[in-house]
């Protein structure tokens, strides 16, 4: 039922500042450098993706391909992976986010989690096959990460409505 | 539907498809250019004082549980800190002696040395740095420390913790530097066996904590339990430091080598700091050799010409 309840509310909703679009961005970013290790390493939901994913499907407009690719580009540095390794992960991934904003009103929130492991999978790939190419090996457990990443979409999803909701629920 | 779609109230640039393109191949350019020439260090790191902040919040949570854990030990267990305290007095008299006995060892081999003219071994220097963030990458066995180039930490430069090699510095942040742990895929040492003498070279094996020698003949002189050591041949590491121990061999005559799978000594999971080694002693320079390789590369072609 809280599917629907969502669909329903996001039509009142107000408009997304920058600030918070920007401060979900660098959360998701200190989420991935807490100190993850080992079988939790594997484990660990790819948050920026997550994140980024969120915004190109709901405002294409404002958080695009272009800014996912620069995030992608801090996210290279960060993790002391290849220049355009993370950034080419995430400019397939947004470009299935803003392809997937045009059929959001249609889709519940079971449907839209599907959607998003497809593209999960589809990044996950491309970071993948770029270390493969590169350095001629392929981690296998590597691809649970886009597991736990769909599995993270439905609370995060949940969670953002509910806070850029909050101010109009208050007037 | 095409009419449909060229109609726009609102200009909003290029298509979708058209950004991922060209961000796509942006981002392969990029690709290409860091992995082939590496051309992009400095912007890396011009980049890297920029998320930098986000990382040093982000390691605070694991130094917070470290801090807490420690407070914890010193509150409740005061009777097991004061053992420990005991233990440690006990180890480090028996340390002094040994060490002690090595430093008159050290002078006779001096002079032992002085004697048949071969050159002093020299000393290196340490400098201790902490490990800000583990792996941060399933692919990768990386550490990144807490010292950088304004420490004057070097590419290439020898970590080590207590008991034996933990990597090499390959990549150097104004203030962070990155080590490549040996486990690392294809990350070679060149190693001696303690017991017999019998040099390899010790690999990576990537995915896993471990450590296998390879090219080792099927007849070749490894048991389970024996100690690698740095042979220091490369000029890279310095002799002597353990490296690894062999956890198993195999013996396949089907096979032309046996397999060895060695774990490493040191834990670059289990300790917080680290060394790394400076002032490593210069090796002669390698006489050239492009003249026995064009020799072979001669007899090569006119091999295949006969």
């Amino acid at each position: 039922m809280p599917y629907t309840a969502i669909n329903a509310r996001s039509e009142i909703q107000r408009p997304v500042s920058n600030t918070f679009i920007l401060m979900s961005v660098l959360v998701a970013l200190f989420m991935n450098g807490l100190p993850w290790e080992g079988v939790w390493l594997m484990l660990r939901p790819d948050f920026v993706a997550v994140v980024l994913l969120y915004w190109c499907m709901h405002k294409p407009w404002r958080l695009g391909i272009g800014l996912s690719w620069a995030v992608g580009i801090f996210a290279d540095v960060a993790d002391a992976s290849l220049f355009g390794q993370h950034a080419l992960a995430y400019s397939v991934l947004a470009f299935g986010g803003v392809v997937l904003n045009h059929r959001l009103q249609m889709f519940d929130l079971r449907q839209q989690t599907t959607h998003v492991f497809g593209i999960m999978v589809l990044a996950y790939s491309v970071y993948a096959m770029v270390h493969w190419l590169v350095n001629g090996y392929v981690v296998w457990l590597y691809f649970l990460g886009c597991l736990t990443s769909t599995l993270l979409w439905p609370p995060l999803c949940i969670l953002f409505q509910a806070m850029r909701q909050k101010p109009v629920d208050r007037e | 539907m095409e009419s449909t779609q060229s109609f726009r109230f609102f200009n909003r640039g290029p298509s979708p498809m058209v950004r991922l393109v060209f961000f796509a191949v942006l981002s392969l350019l990029l690709l290409f250019v860091d992995a082939r020439y590496r051309y992009l260090e400095s912007t890396r790191s011009a980049l890297s004082i920029l998320v930098s902040p986000i990382q040093t919040v982000a390691a605070w949570p694991g130094v917070l549980w470290q801090q807490l854990g420690d407070f914890y030990i010193t509150q409740s267990r005061q009777h097991s800190l004061i053992a420990e305290n005991d233990e440690l007095h006990r180890q480090h008299q028996f340390d002094a002696a040994q060490l002690l006995q090595l430093q008159t060892l050290q002078a006779e081999n001096q002079q032992l040395r002085n004697l048949v003219e071969l050159p002093l071994r020299n000393e290196f220097s340490t400098q201790l740095v902490e490990v800000s963030y583990a792996e941060r990458d399933v692919f990768n066995r990386r550490v990144l420390v807490n010292k950088g180039e304004s420490a004057n930490i070097r590419i290439g430069q020898v970590v080590m913790d207590d008991v034996g090699i933990v990597g090499q510095v390959t990549r150097v942040y104004p203030w962070l530097s990155e080590v490549t742990l040996i486990t690392e895929k294809n990350h070679a040492v060149p190693i001696q066996i303690l017991r017999n003498g019998l040099r390899a070279i010790v690999f990576g094996s990537g995915d896993t904590s471990q450590l296998s020698l390879r090219y080792m003949p099927v007849s070749a002189d490894v048991q389970v339990d024996d100690i690698l050591v740095t042979s220091g041949i490369d000029g890279t590491y310095p002799p002597g430091i353990p490296v690894a121990k062999v956890t198993k061999v195999e013996r396949d005559p089907a096979y032309p080598f046996a397999s060895v799978t060695c774990l490493p000594v040191a834990g670059a999971d289990n300790h917080r700091h680290l060394l790394v080694l400076s002032d490593m002693p210069a090796l002669p320079e390698r006489p050239a050799q492009k003249s026995a390789q064009d020799n072979v590369d001669k007899r090569a072609k006119t091999k295949r010409k006969n």
